[in-house]
């Protein structure tokens, strides 16, 4: 919200200083974004009368105007065409240095020479407009080679753009801005001098007005302003809206805005004649019913909305037959605009129910200065204030205006401002300070609650304008906030809170940790690939699976929640490698999503209104993916790097068993199971990408195996699924090792792993069993191979004898041998 | 009259299909497709005797002639598909490789020099500063319900402060009912609610996690970024609690010399409410082109537990009271690391993720 310094000075006195208001303004809450200069470096620019207008030769964006700035004929080469012979516009002469520190030079354009420039609202930094020249004559009466500044009645201001939050439906004015501001300084909030109203004539002989929803409209006043003449609004008025980024329009329409931008109340005049029986009724709107706006798009009202909670309701203003005029508070139809010919005037000024304001105007993408108002709350007792402020504007241009005596005022339901028991004590325990009673009785008073004090509390009733205060603890805590605000946050002191309880990472968290430097310790680069992804990448792996869809997607092509992480580490890859960069191990931490419908498991949670409806959210799991992409690297590199894993997070007895059916991305004939022999949990699957997905994501696939890893965080962080080394280990013995060398022709069925296990079983004397050659070939029968394995045998307590080594041989080949494994 | 070029259709493309029956690889049908539907096929000598016959009768074996090299090429593609599979099914069979089978240690492994993301080691640094004051750390899942992303935190349906959240809706359930999480506040719900129906309060808790929302990306936008969220819910907790902790978190991950303040802000889910801001990281609270000149850097939100909060969670908030803070990791990863464009977060070009110790 622009605000302008010089209007907020004529409420409250202020520090000439606009860096120290500005501080003050951020302390409040009152956060500036912005601070402009207006009406600084305009010294130079005089009124000039454009004479004549010449075309230059060869050029047809640019003409030679001649003008007359009090001292004869200058040439003016100039780009702009909005104005004619006649006309005045600004001129800065040579010499002249405008806003920003730009200064005229003479200068020479297709071999004519230029005298100085015309000036456009944005050259003067007036406003945004760069359309073409700021024609003065729709502004004021002007006279040649006077100032600029002094024809257009410029006094020199700083505006500052303040962002209002949320909960502050009082600051959205001048006068709240002022209020705020006052309190905090501790000065006098001026009140703005209002009109009475000053004709004998009942407003009711004259006009009607009613409410048939009173849930929707809380009051409805209108003021019939007679006599009325449409015309430019004073300069004054003009400049103060300009101020804040609004377009002067007429008088009319103008003092409107304006007491809107200073009071908060946002008014909407009409042109009595066309308006039935001069009647303005608020009711809902029914189904069926449209109504053109004033931006000239016709709206279908009462059509309910997609969003939660939006029952479709519209409130329309109607007229005496009925005739929908406007979307109340949020923008009116073109049929009651004013015009030229306006004579009487039917002023409304309501309170609306925010709530019914926010839903229209979201579902109709329509927002206005008032929408934006009315949704966050107007003081209901603020209609006829803000009138009175109204007239007195208008009167300035319409001397002979009559405001009908007893203005129409309905009423619906009005919120009524609640009243707050606050304890002393309530202070202290939410701020961690005591504010001392005179500060918080000023503080209060200033801000315009008001404060009855009782003998153990305060009891506090807010005003109108603060729609925002809650009842009950909720609204002590609002309290307590506008207390804090504005005796300042930086003055209230900082404590350091302890407790007994250790702070620290759970198993799981730990456990992550742990394995992201155990992956990156053998040379991986964490990457970070998008979780929305497109249909086609989703289709790669998983066509016919239910899938979780975003319903409003910025893109196509990230509108449907990844189900695998293997698509976007890979093709985070194919971009590296496109690079020359392909050389790498990437490692990705991220969650992938089930749809409900394609999960046994689904998360049940509450949602809904109140929440009140069991919803079904998808499965999430936690992945570590893994894509070793290094010249060489395959399925058997990932297989080294799983065995690095498992040692290092103390997974004893992981098999790593050949799958018939692989999981989609992977290789269907290079792909493993990890499987945890104990739990017989699955903890994810390692292998090689498959080809298909490496050539789907690159353009001319390169011919290189990836090796991949793919882990379920899930289970490897659930103890009853991935089983750890007990915490107690072997002390090696200090006794010589007996080492054998077995090779057993097994049966390709049989896992190695498996084999090695069943091998480590035979005695309490196999320290470690080790595989280090497998051999296929024609000398070995169809359907086996031969596994080498290297077992270490020791015993803690002595030197193995011979003939303890030759049973312990024995052993291991007789246990080989229960799995089919024949000695070779 | 002579007899039509066509007599001999029917058989001719009956010898055709026979023959591309006969195919067995995908070489094989590559070399004979000219023969077969091309230049060099029955079907394209056909087509040349056409031009003798008058243009009524062309027409009409014209179309024949069409149907039947319709006919043919379908037949070819089957074949080609059915070829192409039983290629990539014996390549597959010729790749099989018993993975249990592997001799880890004669996998060459060369040297390569790894380094954790930029998000998880800020995350990381993070975490263990909250760690060292007493806080636990808590995850929470991506996708939530309505109830947990914004009515337990005060945002009642179809209020206008959900504006102040772009969200992601997701397709399930009653329109607007499931959104990708807009920040990391439900995790706070999920929390409180668990210790009240466990009897465990105090809470003393940071929640880092992944975010969405509905923002066009730039240079400090992208519709997915990370959070940080703190809470305490206890006995006795004050303003000047949360007023110290943050101040006690900033020296102690952005450096002694840079300090933290609030000022009033508003969010719904707390009161009061404020934004806090630290020193400057650039010029140290000179003023400098990054802030403003103002020497400090909005980084977070923070405040009071709004009692609407502790009422959904079933909190007694007589007894307990308790404050949130939250912000941005990305942000801090970007203000630690100079990084001045957020998408570079996400291209994951390895000579970006490559300089992160
Ligand atoms: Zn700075």
């Amino acid at each position: 919200m622009k605000i302008s310094l010089n209007w907020l000075r004529e409420f409250v006195e202020l520090p000439e200083s606009a860096e120290e208001l500005r501080t003050v303004l951020d302390d409040l809450g009152l956060v500036v974004e912005g601070v402009e200069h207006v009406g600084q470096g305009l010294e130079d620019v005089v009124v000039a009368r454009v004479d004549e207008i010449r075309e230059i030769e060869g050029a047809d964006r640019i003409r030679l105007v001649v003008v007359d700035a009090g001292h004869g004929p200058l040439e003016i080469v100039c780009g702009a065409s909005n104005f004619a012979v006649g006309d005045h516009v600004p001129l800065a002469p040579v010499g002249a240095v405008l806003p920003g520190g730009f200064t005229i030079s003479e200068r020479t354009v297709r071999g004519v020479v230029s005298h100085g420039m015309l000036c456009s609202p944005r050259e003067l930094e007036m406003n945004d407009d760069h359309q073409g020249l700021m024609v003065l004559d729709q502004l004021i009466e002007p006279r040649v080679g006077e100032g600029l500044v002094v024809a257009l009645k410029i006094t020199p201001d700083v505006i500052f753009d303040i962002s209002v939050e949320g909960n502050r439906p009082d600051a959205w004015c001048v006068e709240g801005v002022a209020r705020d501001l006052a309190t905090r300084l501790r000065r006098t909030l001026r009140s703005p001098t209002l009109a009475t109203t000053n004709s004998m004539t009942e407003s009711a002989s004259f006009a009607g007005a009613a409410i048939d929803d009173p849930d929707l409209c809380g009051r409805l006043t209108v003021s019939v302003l007679r006599e009325v003449k449409v015309t430019a609004s004073p300069s004054w008025v003009a400049q103060r809206l300009q101020s804040s980024g609004m377009r002067p329009i007429s008088n009319v329409v103008d003092a409107s805005n304006l007491v809107m931008l200073e009071l908060g109340q946002p008014t909407h005049p009409y042109d009595a004649a066309q308006v039935a029986q001069r009647t303005l009724r608020a009711r809902r709107a029914r189904p069926g019913e449209t109504l053109t706006t004033l931006d000239g798009v016709e709206r279908q009202l009462a059509k309910s909305g997609r969003g939660l909670g939006d029952t479709g309701e519209d409130l329309v203003i109607v007229d005496g037959d009925d005739r929908v005029l406007g979307l109340a508070g949020i923008m009116g139809g073109a049929s009651s605009e004013i015009s030229a010919s306006t004579t009487d005037v039917l002023l409304e000024a309501a309170y609306f129910d925010p709530m019914t304001i926010a839903r229209s105007s979201k579902r109709h993408a329509l927002r206005s200065e008032a929408s934006n108002r009315f949704e966050r709350g107007v003081d209901p007792q603020l209609a006829l204030r803000a009138v009175a402020r109204y007239v007195e504007i208008l009167r300035e241009s319409v001397p002979e205006l009559q405001w009908l005596a007893n203005p129409l005022d309905v009423r619906g339901t009005i919120p009524t401002p609640p009243s707050l028991e606050l304890r002393r004590s309530d202070v202290g325990r939410l701020l961690g300070v005591e504010i001392a009673i005179d500060d918080v009785l000023a503080i209060l008073g200033g801000l315009g609650f008001s404060v009855v004090q009782k003998k153990d509390y305060l009891e506090v009733t807010a005003p109108g304008s603060r729609l925002d205060v809650r009842a009950g603890s909720e609204g002590r805590a609002d309290v307590i906030e506008e207390i804090a605000r504005l005796y300042g946050y930086r003055r209230l002191p900082r404590h350091n809170p302890a407790w007994p309880e250790l702070g620290g990472l759970d198993d799981r968290q730990r456990l992550r940790r742990h394995l992201r430097e155990v992956v990156v310790d053998a040379g991986a680069l964490e990457a970070w690939t998008p979780s929305l992804g497109s249909d086609a990448d989703f289709d790669l792996l998983l066509r016919d699976q239910a899938r979780v869809r975003v319903t409003n997607p910025l893109a196509a092509d990230e509108s449907v929640l990844r189900a695998t992480q293997i698509t976007g580490l890979v093709r985070a890859w194919a971009k590296n490698y496109e690079r020359g960069l392909g050389d790498v191990i990437l490692v990705e931490f991220g969650v992938v999503f089930t749809h409900p419908g394609a999960t046994s498991d689904p998360r049940m949670t509450k949602g809904g209104v109140g929440g009140k409806l069991i919803l079904a959210l998808p499965r999430e799991n936690e992945r570590v993916t893994i894509v070793l992409a290094r010249q060489d690297d395959d399925a058997s590199s990932a297989v080294a790097l799983w065995s690095v894993v498992a040692r290092r997070l103390g997974l004893d007895d992981v098999v790593v068993r050949s799958v018939t059916e692989a999981p989609r991305g992977l290789h269907p004939t290079r792909a493993a199971a990890l499987v945890d022999r104990t739990s017989g949990a699955l903890l994810g699957h390692v292998g090689e990408v498959d080809a298909e997905l490496v050539d789907a994501v690159t353009s001319g696939s390169p011919l290189r195996r990836l090796g991949l890893i793919d882990l379920d965080f899930d289970a490897l962080a659930d103890p009853h699924q991935a089983t750890r080394a007990p915490a107690a280990v072997r002390v090696p013995s200090r006794f010589p090792s007996a080492v054998l060398d077995l090779a057993f022709v097994t049966p390709q069925r049989v896992n190695a792993g498996d084999l090695a296990h069943t091998l480590r079983q035979a005695s309490d004397l196999v320290e470690e069993v080790t595989l280090f050659d497998v051999y296929h070939g024609p000398t070995l029968a169809e359907g086996t191979r031969s596994l080498a394995f290297n077992v270490r045998l020791s015993s803690v307590d002595r030197t193995l004898n011979e003939n303890e080594v030759t049973r312990c041989r024995a052993l291991l080949i007789e246990l080989a041998g229960s799995l089919g494994a024949v000695l070779r | 009259m002579s007899t039509s070029p066509l007599a001999h259709l029917a058989q001719q493309v009956t010898d055709l299909l026979t023959s591309i029956a006969a195919l067995s690889t995908l070489e094989e049908l590559r070399d004979a497709e000219a023969s077969l539907t091309g230049k060099r096929s029955p079907l394209a000598s056909l087509q040349k005797s056409l031009g003798a016959l008058e243009p009524e009768a062309r027409k009409a074996a014209g179309a024949e002639l069409q149907e039947a090299r319709r006919v043919v090429e379908t037949a070819l593609d089957g074949q080609r598909a059915l070829l192409a599979r039983a290629a990539r099914q014996s390549s597959l069979e010729a790749d099989r490789l018993d993975l249990g089978d592997v001799v880890v240690g004669d996998v060459r492994w060369p040297l390569s020099v790894g380094h954790p993301g930029l998000i998880s080691l800020t995350q990381r640094e993070l975490e263990d500063v909250f760690v060292g004051m007493g806080f636990t750390v808590a995850d929470g899942p991506e996708v939530e319900s309505d109830w947990y992303n914004f009515e337990a935190l005060n945002i009642p349906p179809a209020h206008p402060a959900r504006g102040l959240w772009d969200s992601f809706y997701v397709d399930l359930g009653e329109p607007e009912t499931v959104v990708l999480r807009t920040h990391t506040s439900p995790t706070q719900i999920h929390l409180m609610e668990r210790a009240v129906a466990d009897d465990s309060l105090p809470i003393h808790s940071v929640m880092p996690g992944r975010c969405f929302r509905r923002d066009t990306p730039d240079a400090s936008h992208l519709y997915s970024f990370h959070q940080i969220e703190g809470l305490v819910v206890d006995r006795g907790i004050t303003f000047g609690d949360l007023a110290g902790v943050i101040e006690t978190f900033t020296r102690a991950y952005f450096g002694p010399d840079i300090s933290s303040r609030l000022r009033p802000g508003y969010f719904p889910f707390t009161e009061p409410s404020a934004e806090f801001e630290v020193t400057c990281t650039i010029c140290r609270g000179s003023g400098c082109r990054t802030c403003s000149s103002t020497g400090w850097l909005e980084l977070g939100g923070c405040g009071m537990l709004d009692p609407a909060v502790l009422k959904a969670v079933g909190v007694d908030g007589e007894e307990w009271s308790g404050f949130a803070f939250g912000f941005g990791i990305d942000r801090c990863a970007l203000m630690r690391h100079q990084v001045s464009d957020l998408r570079a977060l996400i291209e994951n070009d390895v000579r970006f993720l490559g300089q992160f110790s």
